[in-house]
């Protein structure tokens, strides 16, 4: 039964009490935070280019990282003991052994951890999504993230670049990680850059050691292009 | 009360294991079952799936029958499968896969009952039937299917079991999921009260335990 005023009208939305133009900006696609997907094999660093990423931008950009590693709290304890982000600002997904079907094929349970982060945190300028540990050709669904960076270590031997498959083909960008190791482990460089060359045509390759660099600067830089970017889009 | 069926394509597309609606993620408390070393074999996987049938799978399978026929009362639905589900880790795992289903189903079958934040899955599993034009007895099914679907998919990749072993198993319960589904048809003029609460208190206790643990591969 709606209620009525003593004249017996019935208030409604018109009249002295319309509330006029909506004096918020309209909401864009763009309002919501960047993602950027980080893949990869196992071992070959994501955690630690997460963890570095974290500690170059942390200052300048609102950030949060969602992590698929099965061992559910590993990725986030590691976040926090390297002192680069509150427990808050992390998530862990589970994949039900499956961690490409996460990213790629059923998003579902990843969109619902990046969402819940800008529910909780507010709005945030980025957000990082760490893929559980899988092989070549695990992929991120572009209905999960904005781009994606594949990394890749000299120690799983310097054919991997010439093997292709989507991560290193496609990714925008490939980070061929622990370059520090190649004299350890025989991988040659040069090897690795010509083949990464000719399967990526114009995509940028980034070769890095966070042994040396621990906030990881050109992949930072790359990154914060892309949120630049697209602020600039907006 | 028989309603037209929808399309059965429709329905397949429903109930396709690849629908991006989060069960790939569940095992529906069969990985704390196999921790616990009472799951190793096939039959082992025969008598859960059974019991799971049974019981959560008659519930479900009532919910999602009754999800499509009162959609104007989802919320009371939606109350009353929770006090039917004493475990809090598997009151999450479901509003998570009824709210991954409406993810699913607003992109497939647009309806505004579908932007609720997040209902039961199997109510949300009879809703999105309803968005999708099927009848609640193709509701009651899925259901009824979705309950052993998942832990069996489960079961191939925690215990390495033969993957046709275990879908001789599935086309072995299929008939079971239909008797299921019509035992769950006749709930469907009954009160909110009267609809079945079954329930497998090992899998309640299971679920929490397996809240806990550091190393999961699945979320359920």
């Amino acid at each position: 039964m709606p209620h009525k005023d003593t004249d017996g009208t019935v208030p409604h939305g018109h009249g002295p009490m319309d509330p006029g133009p909506d004096p918020h900006a309209p909401l864009t696609e763009n309002r919501r935070a960047l993602r950027i997907g980080i893949g990869g094999p196992v071992g070959s660093g994501k955690t630690a280019l997460v963890a570095a990423l974290c500690r170059s931008l942390a200052a300048e950009l609102r950030l949060a990282v969602v992590t698929n590693d099965i061992y559910t709290t590993e990725d986030a304890d590691f976040l926090l003991r390297n002192g680069v982000l509150p427990a808050s600002h992390v998530r862990a997904v589970e994949t039900g052994c499956c961690p490409h079907t996460a990213i790629r094929d059923d998003i579902s349970a990843n969109l619902d951890a990046v969402e819940d982060l800008e529910a909780q945190l507010g709005p945030l300028d980025l957000i990082l999504v760490e893929s559980g540990g899988d092989n070549l050709t695990a992929t991120f669904s572009k209905g999960l993230i904005d781009a994606q960076i594949f990394v890749v270590d000299v120690a799983g031997g310097d054919k991997v670049p010439r093997k292709g498959g989507p991560g290193v083909t496609t990714a925008d960008l490939l980070v061929i990680n622990k370059t520090d190791l190649a004299p350890l482990v025989g991988a040659d460089l040069s090897v690795m850059d010509r083949d990464a060359r000719a399967r990526r045509g114009d995509l940028p390759t980034i070769f890095q050691s966070i042994a040396e660099d621990k906030g990881a600067s050109q992949v930072a830089a790359w990154v914060r292009a892309q949120v630049t970017s697209r602020v600039a889009v907006a | 009360m028989t309603t037209a069926a929808g399309s059965l394509a429709t329905l397949l597309v429903l109930a396709d294991g690849r629908l991006p609606a989060g069960g790939h993620a569940h095992s529906s408390g069969l990985e704390a079952q196999v921790s616990a070393g009472r799951i190793r074999h096939l039959a082992d996987v025969d008598a859960f799936l059974r019991g799971r049938l049974a019981t959560g799978g008659l519930v479900a399978s009532a919910f999602a029958g009754a999800g499509c026929a009162r959609t104007h009362a989802i919320e009371d639905l939606d109350f009353a499968f929770e006090v039917r589900t004493p475990s809090p880790a598997l009151r999450h795992a479901s509003r998570a896969q009824g709210k991954a289903l409406f993810r699913a189903g607003r992109a497939m079958w647009p309806a505004p009952a579908l932007h609720r934040p997040d209902v039961h899955q199997p109510v949300a599993l009879g809703v999105v039937a309803a968005a999708a034009g099927l009848a609640p007895e193709q509701a009651a099914v899925a259901a009824a299917w979705h309950t052993i679907s998942g832990p069996a998919s489960a079961a191939v990749r925690l215990l390495g079991l033969d993957p046709y072993g275990v879908h001789a198993l599935l086309a072995r319960l299929a008939p079971d999921c239909d008797t299921i589904a019509t035992k769950a048809m006749t709930y469907l003029e009954k009160s909110l009260d009267d609809l079945p609460a079954d329930g497998a208190p090992l899998l309640d206790i299971g679920a929490e335990h397996h809240a806990t643990w550091e190393v999961r591969l699945f979320a359920s």
